[in-house]
């Protein structure tokens, strides 16, 4: 892989970071070694996130995934497109485990998120699924307030005073565009929101919890435009914070929002890249096919 | 092409809609009958006394039902402690841990054979291994055969209500990185409360009416119970009595029984019709 910079930890004078260098949590900066004061802007640097090899999922007897291998990049947006039925969600769903759900859909292979096996045994789901959020196809708010929504995940996995966990709810609506919406209504039940709000409050219940990834499948086929282009800004907001892998039909989203595209077809990754070049000189004729709308 | 003559067609709908609003209108002409007769005789037996009084030899007037009607409350409510956390723990097994297991199955099976077990063999059962092993009838084996009558009931509709529950909200509640434990208990639950609710007191209602087993072993009793460990008043051990003694006064009691039992078994399906309504979860 020729485009992985190496990293040093960078000591930032006190003036703080200028734009466009990436920084860790702590604030330090991350920058290409050797660093040069007056040198050219440090390019943007792929760090992967998940590296999934040689995934294969089996429904029962049915081989639904053939062999991926994948990088999903740091802070980055990764489409998945393809076909119906051709595993796109089936492949999200291995990264947060939540085929275990299922007694007969298993996997083989492995997948590295941040060095770490998440299809070994010993790898705990709860942990994993702190780190990794999922938004589904339709909006599935739990029977209880709005408030309490959103507190779900964040009282399972922290332990917050009532003043820091307000707090955090009033984040994440923030982070979800929901914020003006909802914050007179905060008791009220979430099914009578609208079904927009619902997904906006299901990506909030999601974002709460601080995972590193989330994971959307087809997080806006069910919801009308302007609902859809809102989480489509919010999307692109929250990669600055979050590493986000998000399965959609339709093509123009994959385009608009995406920095890397990956195109599935029955099962198989006919091709992974950056999104312009995907959408632009796919290498691939399939892919130039289902793009152009020609099949799928 | 020669369609086909609608006047055939229209014969056999009227026939159809008459045959059936004709079954529905017998199977309402003796439910309206019952009613009426329970009503009327059973209005005359309700006073005061028939609440708050113990029930008097044959031939001394006055007197009521209090010990029955304490004794039936009491035996109902320990038997829905017993029978409906039990029922719905199986419930919850079966829908959310069991599934398709080979246990899930036979459990599945076995409490289908019980749900439709005349009730008479339970109230045998019970006498057999509590009755007889202690010695006396009690409230308490009272209590167990109900519980062991709606538990069958209980295990049934929950894990129908809680299958109703879509996957999507487990997998959301799972993806949050809850424990199984706690995406049943804090959402699967709640999204199905008023279906559990409602299964709770539909196993309440059909088991208030029985009779049979606690004929052996709560029996009855003439007196104010002491304790649940004794033979216990109860209504419709007493109807049973009652209806079936050449005393008039008796007789009328009974009807009182009977329509007391009829109003709450009314009253606890029209909660749970209303609470089904009230509070629709998708």
């Amino acid at each position: 892989m020729s485009n992985v910079v190496r990293l040093t930890r960078f000591n930032w004078p006190e003036k703080g970071v200028p734009k466009g260098v990436l920084t860790g949590e702590d604030g330090h900066a991350w920058l290409p070694s050797p660093v040069r004061e007056n040198g050219p802007k440090p390019k943007a640097v792929l760090k992967p996130k998940i590296s999934t090899r040689n995934l294969n999922f089996f429904y029962g007897r049915f081989h639904a995934l053939k062999d991926n291998s994948l990088d999903i990049y740091e802070k980055k947006v990764t489409a998945i497109i393809g076909p119906s039925g051709c595993g796109k969600s089936t492949h999200i769903r291995v990264y947060n485990r939540i085929y275990d759900l299922y007694r007969d859909q298993r996997a083989t292979g492995t997948i590295l998120m941040d060095g770490e096996d998440i299809l070994s045994p010993a790898c705990d789901l709860i942990k994993l699924r702190r780190r990794v959020g999922m938004i589904f196809q339709k909006p599935t708010p739990f029977p209880m307030s709005v408030k309490d929504n959103v507190t779900y995940g964040l009282k399972m996995h922290y332990k917050l005073s009532r003043s820091r966990l307000m707090e955090r709810v009033e984040w994440a609506l923030k982070q979800a565009a929901l914020w003006e919406e909802v914050k007179h209504d905060l008791e009220k039940p979430a099914t009578a929101l609208s079904g927009g709000q619902q997904q906006r409050l299901c990506i909030a219940r999601a974002i709460a919890v601080e995972p590193e990834i989330l994971l959307m499948d087809e997080p806006t086929s069910a919801i009308d435009p302007i609902a859809t282009a809102k989480i489509e800004d919010l999307v692109v907001n929250l990669k600055e914070r979050f590493t986000i892998v998000i399965v959609t039909h339709n093509m123009q989203q994959a385009a608009r929002i995406s920095d890397f595209t990956a195109f599935f077809y029955q099962g198989v990754i006919v091709e992974y890249g950056e999104t312009e070049k995907i959408f632009t000189k796919p290498e691939k004729k399939q892919t130039e096919e289902y793009i152009t709308g020609r099949f799928g | 092409m020669q369609p086909r003559l609608a006047t055939y067609r229209k014969l056999t709908n009227a026939l159809v809609v008459g045959l059936s609003g004709f079954s529905a209108l017998i199977g309402l002409f003796f439910l309206g009958w019952i009613l009426m007769v329970v009503i009327l005789k059973g209005m005359a037996a309700f006073s005061p006394d028939f609440f708050l009084k113990l029930p008097t030899p044959p031939g001394v007037p006055g007197g009521g039902l209090a010990n029955a009607i304490v004794g039936t409350l009491l035996i109902t409510l320990l038997s829905v402690l017993l029978g409906v956390p039990l029922g719905i723990l199986g419930g919850v097994y079966l829908s959310e841990f069991g599934e398709q297991s080979k246990i899930a199955a036979a459990v599945r099976f076995c409490s289908n054979v019980l749900m439709g077990t005349p009730s008479i063999i339970v109230g045998v059962f019970i006498y057999a291994i509590m009755v007889y092993p202690l010695g006396h009838f009690s409230g308490y084996a009272g209590a167990v055969s109900l519980a062991v009558i709606m538990l069958p009931v209980v295990v049934r509709t929950t894990e129908d209500m809680l299958r109703l529950v879509p996957n999507s909200l487990r997998e959301s509640a799972l993806a949050l990185g809850a424990p199984r434990w706690k995406v049943t208990v804090q959402v699967v639950f709640r999204a199905a409360k008023s279906g559990l609710f409602t299964g709770v007191l539909l196993a309440i209602a059909r088991v208030s009416g029985e009779t049979a087993p606690l004929l052996f072993t709560a029996l009855n009793s003439p007196y104010w119970m002491e304790s649940l460990s004794k033979p216990t008043a109860n209504l419709t051990v007493t109807i049973f009595n009652y209806a079936m003694s050449p005393y008039k006064d008796w007789q009328r009691q009974a009807w009182g029984a009977s329509l007391l039992i009829m109003m709450g078994v009314l009253f606890v399906t029209l909660v749970g019709r209303f609470y089904l309504k009230g509070r629709k979860t998708p």
